[in-house]
Formats: C-alpha cells, sequence, structure tokens
C-alpha cells in the first residue's frame, strides 16, 4: 500500500497553505518592524486573506476533489464558506485595528493567532475524514482561547480565557469520544466511508447511536446552542470586544460546514435520530436564548443571548431536511440551504453591530452598556441609522436580511409538517423583538450621556456603511445569496 | 535457555527491583534515578519485543526531558523527607487495593480467552525490518496531512503560551528608565498661588 504512494495534489489546498505560511512570515516579520510599524503587521494579515480569497476562486471549479489519501475534500460548499470566512475575517480585522491599537492589544502575536485560527476553520471546512476535523477544531479553539485571554491586564478577559479553555476541551472530549465511538463501529474514519457503512446498515446500531449523541454534543457546544450554551454569555462579555466579533462570525460558519460533514454527509442514514436531537436543542436555544436577552444591561451579554437563539434558528433548518423516513432531495436542499443563508445572514449583522459597539468605544471606555447607546442620533444621526438597520434585521422585521433568513428556515420547518415548531418559534422571537427594539428606543428616544462626537478611522466608517446597506439590501433582493448557497449545497452533496 | 529469554529476564529482575526502589529509596533524588532505570529496562524490554522506535522514544522523551525535568523539580523543592512518609503505613492499605485490583484485571485480560488474544498473529520480523521507518513512512506519506496540522497545533501552543505569559507587569516597581530621564518640572512639582495668611492669635 505504501509502496505505490501518489503523491497528493496539493493545489485544492494552495490557499490553507499560503495561509499557513504567511502566518509563519508575519512572525518573522514582527521581530524587524518597530512599534510604529505595526501597521505592516495588520496589512499583510489583510493581503494574506486576500490572496488566499484570490486563490479559493481561481482553484473553484465546482467539481468535488479529494486530496491528501481522502482527508482533504475541495467542493463548492467549502470553497463559498471559506470566501464568506476570509471577507468575516478581514472585517474584523479592518473594524477593530484602533479598537486594539488604543488598548495595546495590536501585538503581532494578535494577528498571527487570528491566522493560524483562520487555518483551523478553512481546514474543518474542508474535513473529509474525523481526524482533520478534529485537528481543525483543535486549531481554531487553541487559537481562540488565546486570543480571548489576550487582554492580561483585565481580570475579566482572563477569567473568560480561563473559563473558554475549561468548557471547551471538555467539549473536544466529547467530540473526541463521539467520533471514536462512530469508528469502533464502521471501522473508518473516513466520512465518505462512514456514510457508506451507515447506509448498508453494516455497523451496530446502538453503537452508533450512542457514538452520534456524543458527536451531536460536541457540535452543540461549538454552535452555542442550548444546554451546551454556558460559555457563550461569559466569554463574550469578557473577551476583548474585537476577539468577541471574531469569535461571532467567521466560526459559526466553520461550525455550519462540520455539522454538514459529519451529520448530513457521514450520518445522513441516521438522520432521524439526529433530526430529534437538534430540533429539542433549536426550541431550548430559542426560548433561552430570547428571554435571557431581555434581562442584560451589557450589551455584549445582551449578544451573547441573542446568539444562542439565533443559532437555535439555524438548527430549525438543519432538522426539515428528512420528512417521515423519506428523503425527498428537494426539500433536503431547501432545508439546507435555508440553514446556510441563516449562516450567512447572521454573520454579517454579527459583524455589524459589534462594530457599532466599537465604533463608540475610546481608549479608556468600552461602550459596552446599553446606555452608552442612548441618544446616538444626536451625535451620528448616519450610525445610528446601520444599528438600527442591524437591529431590525436580528429582530427579523421584513425586508432586512434577517427576516429572509427567518422567513425561509420557517418555510422549511413548516413544510417538514412542524408547524407548531415554526409558531413557537415566532412567538419567540416577538418576545425577541423587544429587546432588540429597546436598542433602537434608546439611540432614538433618549438623551446622550455622552455628547462627544464619534472618533474612527475613515475605512471603518466606509466598511461599516457598507456592511449596514449589504444587511438592507441584500434583504430586500435575497435570491442572490440564496441562490448561491442553494448551489453549494446542490453540487456539494 | 535461549540468550533472548536470558535478557527478559535480567531486564525484568532489574525493572521490578527498581521500580520497588522508587517508591521505598529515602532520597528523592534516588527515587528518581531509580525510575529512569526502570524505564531503560523497559525500553530493552520493548527492544526485544522488536519495538525499537517505541524504546528510543522512550528513552528520548521520558529519560531524556520528562525525567530531567523531575530532577530539577525535585531538587529546587526542599522536600521534608520524614512528612512525606508520614502517611506511609496508613495509605498502604489504599495503594496495596489499587495495586492488587491492577495486578487482576491484567491477568484476567492476558490469560483469559474472552479477549481471544491467541488469535493475535505472532508478529516476527526479519533482522532488517526497521519499524521506525514504517512509521515514518506512514506518517509522511499517508498521514502528511495531519502531521503537518498537528504541527501547527503545537506551533500556535508556543505562541499562545508565549503571548499570554511574555508581558510587562503594572504592579512591579520596577522603572523605565526612558521615562525616568524624561521626567519633566511639572510632573514633580505643583506651585499653588494663594494669598498669605496671618496666624491666628497674634
Amino acid at each position: 500500500m505504501l509502496n505505490n504512494f501518489v503523491l497528493p495534489d496539493t493545489l485544492p489546498a494552495a490557499s490553507e497553505m499560503i495561509v499557513c505560511s504567511m502566518a509563519l512570515l508575519i512572525i518573522l516579520v514582527d521581530l524587524f518592524v518597530s512599534r510604529s510599524q505595526r501597521w505592516m503587521v495588520s496589512l499583510l494579515t489583510i493581503l494574506t486573506l486576500l490572496g488566499a480569497a484570490l486563490m479559493t476562486l481561481v482553484t473553484a471549479d465546482g467539481q468535488t476533489t479529494l486530496s491528501f489519501g481522502n482527508m482533504f475534500v475541495d467542493d463548492l460548499l467549502a470553497d463559498f464558506l471559506k470566501f464568506l470566512t476570509y471577507f468575516a475575517v478581514i472585517m474584523m480585522l479592518i473594524y477593530s485595528r484602533s479598537y486594539l491599537a488604543e488598548r495595546g492589544l495590536d501585538k503581532a502575536e494578535f494577528y498571527v493567532l487570528v491566522l493560524f485560527a483562520t487555518l483551523g476553520m478553512m481546514v474543518m471546512i474542508s474535513a473529509a475524514n474525523f481526524v482533520t476535523v478534529y485537528l481543525g477544531l483543535e486549531l481554531l479553539s487553541l487559537s481562540m482561547y488565546a486570543l480571548v485571554a489576550i487582554d492580561r491586564d483585565s481580570v475579566r478577559s482572563t477569567e473568560a480565557g480561563m473559563k473558554y479553555f475549561v468548557l471547551g476541551s471538555m467539549a473536544s472530549g466529547l467530540l473526541l469520544y463521539g467520533l471514536s465511538m462512530l469508528y469502533g463501529a464502521t471501522g473508518t474514519l473516513e466520512i465518505g466511508g462512514v456514510a457508506q457503512a451507515v447506509n448498508q446498515s453494516e455497523a451496530p446500531a446502538n453503537l452508533l447511536v450512542f457514538g452520534l449523541v456524543f458527536t451531536v454534543a460536541g457540535i452543540a457546544f461549538k454552535l452555542g446552542v442550548v444546554p451546551f450554551h454556558m460559555w457563550i454569555p461569559d466569554v463574550y462579555h469578557g473577551a476583548p470586544t474585537a476577539v468577541t466579533m471574531f469569535l461571532g462570525s467567521a466560526p459559526k460558519l466553520a461550525a455550519f460546514a462540520i455539522t454538514m460533514r459529519l451529520l448530513v454527509y457521514g450520518l445522513f442514514g441516521l438522520a432521524m435520530e439526529w433530526q430529534q436531537m437538534l430540533l429539542i436543542m433549536a426550541l431550548l436555544s430559542i426560548g433561552l436564548g430570547n428571554l435571557a436577552a431581555i434581562a442584560q444591561t451589557n450589551i455584549k451579554r445582551m449578544l451573547a443571548y441573542s446568539a444562542i437563539s439565533h443559532m437555535g434558528f439555524m438548527l430549525l433548518g438543519l432538522t426539515a431536511g428528512v420528512v417521515g423516513g423519506q428523503v425527498d432531495p428537494f426539500t433536503a436542499v431547501n432545508a439546507y440551504s435555508s440553514a446556510l443563508y441563516y449562516v450567512v445572514a447572521y454573520v454579517l449583522m454579527t459583524l455589524g453591530t459589534f462594530a457599532m459597539i466599537m465604533l463608540l468605544s475610546r481608549s479608556g471606555h468600552e461602550a459596552e452598556l446599553l446606555e452608552d447607546f442612548k441618544g446616538l442620533n444626536k451625535r451620528s444621526p448616519w450610525f445610528a441609522g446601520m444599528m438600527l438597520i442591524m437591529m431590525f434585521s436580528m429582530a427579523g422585521i421584513p425586508f432586512f436580511i434577517g427576516f429572509f433568513a427567518k422567513f425561509s428556515v420557517l418555510l422549511a420547518t413548516i413544510k417538514a409538517g412542524y408547524t407548531w415548531v415554526a409558531v413557537v418559534a415566532v412567538i419567540f422571537s416577538l418576545i425577541g423583538a423587544f429587546y432588540y427594539l429597546r436598542v433602537v428606543k434608546l439611540m432614538y428616544f433618549d438623551a446622550p450621556v455622552d455628547t462627544g462626537p464619534l472618533r474612527s478611522d475613515i475605512d471603518m466608517r466606509i466598511l461599516l456603511s457598507i456592511n449596514g446597506l449589504a444587511v438592507a439590501f441584500l434583504g430586500m433582493f435575497p435570491d442572490t445569496v440564496m441562490s448561491l448557497s442553494t448551489t453549494a449545497l446542490v453540487r456539494s452533496l | 535457555m535461549e540468550f533472548k529469554t536470558v535478557l527478559f529476564y535480567i531486564f525484568a529482575t532489574v525493572l521490578i527491583v527498581a521500580a520497588l526502589r522508587v517508591i521505598s529509596a529515602r532520597n528523592p533524588v534516588h527515587a528518581v534515578l531509580f525510575l529512569v532505570l526502570a524505564f531503560i529496562n523497559a525500553a530493552g524490554l520493548w527492544v526485544l519485543l522488536q519495538a525499537e522506535f517505541l524504546a528510543m522514544i522512550l528513552i528520548i522523551v521520558y529519560v531524556g526531558a520528562v525525567m530531567v525535568l523531575f530532577l530539577f523539580v525535585v531538587m529546587m523543592l526542599d522536600i521534608n523527607i520524614e512528612r512525606v512518609r508520614e502517611g506511609f503505613w496508613r495509605y498502604l492499605p489504599l495503594g496495596a487495593g489499587i495495586g492488587i485490583l491492577l495486578a487482576a484485571e491484567m491477568t484476567i485480560v492476558l490469560t483469559g480467552r474472552y479477549f481471544g488474544l491467541e488469535n493475535l498473529p505472532n508478529h516476527s520480523f526479519p533482522a532488517d525490518y526497521s519499524n521506525t521507518k514504517e512509521l515514518a513512512r506512514a506518517l509522511f506519506t499517508e498521514y502528511y496531512f495531519p502531521f503537518e496540522l498537528a504541527s501547527m497545533v503545537l506551533l500556535v501552543a508556543v505562541i499562545a503560551a508565549v503571548t499570554l505569559t511574555m508581558r510587562s507587569r503594572r504592579d512591579t516597581k520596577a522603572v523605565d528608565p526612558a521615562t525616568q530621564i524624561s521626567v519633566k518640572r511639572a510632573d514633580r512639582i505643583r506651585l499653588v498661588r494663594m494669598a498669605a495668611e496671618k496666624e491666628q492669635g497674634e
């Protein structure tokens, strides 16, 4: 077997190689630049991601290519998600530049860890083997633990890093345990091989379901859905806002990717089992997330609970794929692409909302309380408008992107026959609309506490405006993103 | 008796004696050195089983790195031997119980017929067979991609550890010479203008 080894085709992994080698280079570059030339490191990081995006675009041919001994898969879904990941990270870097500089956090290590986390996400997105799923996840998580605790002078940041590390390692352990059970049941680590073994029902069913439970628990932790959500509020609150923005955006895409690869591809034969688990978790998340968010006075904590409820909504899309044990390709693709659309919309809204928090923050002051948004309309009508768009979109008010995300997920749920689930979800998101609209009320109808003008860089202002307008206009033309999501899924499954 | 069997008994005897000395030596440094001896003999046993890669790793990683670290720690800490030995007889029943349980479990697995150990292939390789080479070949061909990723995970661990520990602490009293020499008069003294006051009772 080993003697007839053929060199793997490395072209599908070209963008991974760019990110990896540039991360190594940036560590070295940092040794030779002085403090005043720190912007070079930031610029190099952004250029790296742009280069990777270009490479992904050039090599995207819509074909499914397996490489590295079937451990790495390059398909349209992977290209699509990677492309979004690069842009989410680039936006995060531009938004957070002055925030980091004011707090002395703009160290090269920050950028290197961000690149390694991105590499981990890319590996997860392209994983075709349990080993690569796990290694990608660890690469992402390890970089994240360090990033959350990067502000060592802040007790809260350190505490958040510690909590995230302990709970995250436990979740990795759960996932690993589940995967090892699946390996024991099917005798293969390749996701394709697992799918085959499950479909031909060669594997012992008890052992498979046992492994499935732990795998779902591990994935649920990474997505942050109830009952594996405990880390989300503390980590979102404690981490520096730039890191919270990073944590809340791109990794959701990667978590969606491994959910698709492990559950929808690898364990599709067990769809009836895992759909039940996901349905319960989705309903609990939508309920708890929306109710707990009402009680928050800290906007970062509020957004953390809102993240839990949004991920619950996303899971609803995944539970609607197989109806009554019958696999109908049209229903399945419809359901999964609604979930994908939801994640994309959510990432766009999250980036914009956290950017607003950083826009209002100054050195020595975190605008993380709801009160900091009071009277924003008097200070800057344009950015109050942007925040209004984000909040309306998150609440699911029509003609913003968040509305169509919720709409398509609910439509898929109703088509799958879970009308009562859709009703419950709508009721809870109506309750949730309260705390989004409270922010709008504070911005427009309350007197400002702080009357100073907003100070920020021009690139951040432009990007934030584009982000806000994208949330508004992509909602008016939902077909563009939706058809991309559908095509990506149809060509990859 | 075959020469290999003689070697096995030598290694095994020294291993057991060394292991017993690890827990009975009075001086902790001696105990660590006996542990090194035990590891080297275990490595010898692995070589007899044709697992020379494991033997090398045991010596390089455990003896070379972990045990040296142990020695450092033991030498740095001032361990009061009398205090450590105080509870020896009290904990002996618990320790002995766990030891007997372990031994019993191993006996069941190794001698029982439930685990199908007799079906295991009897590996015997020619003299020029190298399992180091086989492992390397698997790592650098089939498992090349995860191998590289694992190296990145290790690198991230190093970077993360350095990032989180290398920092200028705010609570130390160390003075930054640059700020010290660039100090201005206004930083140190504040001149207050006020009207002259009469002393009471004049």
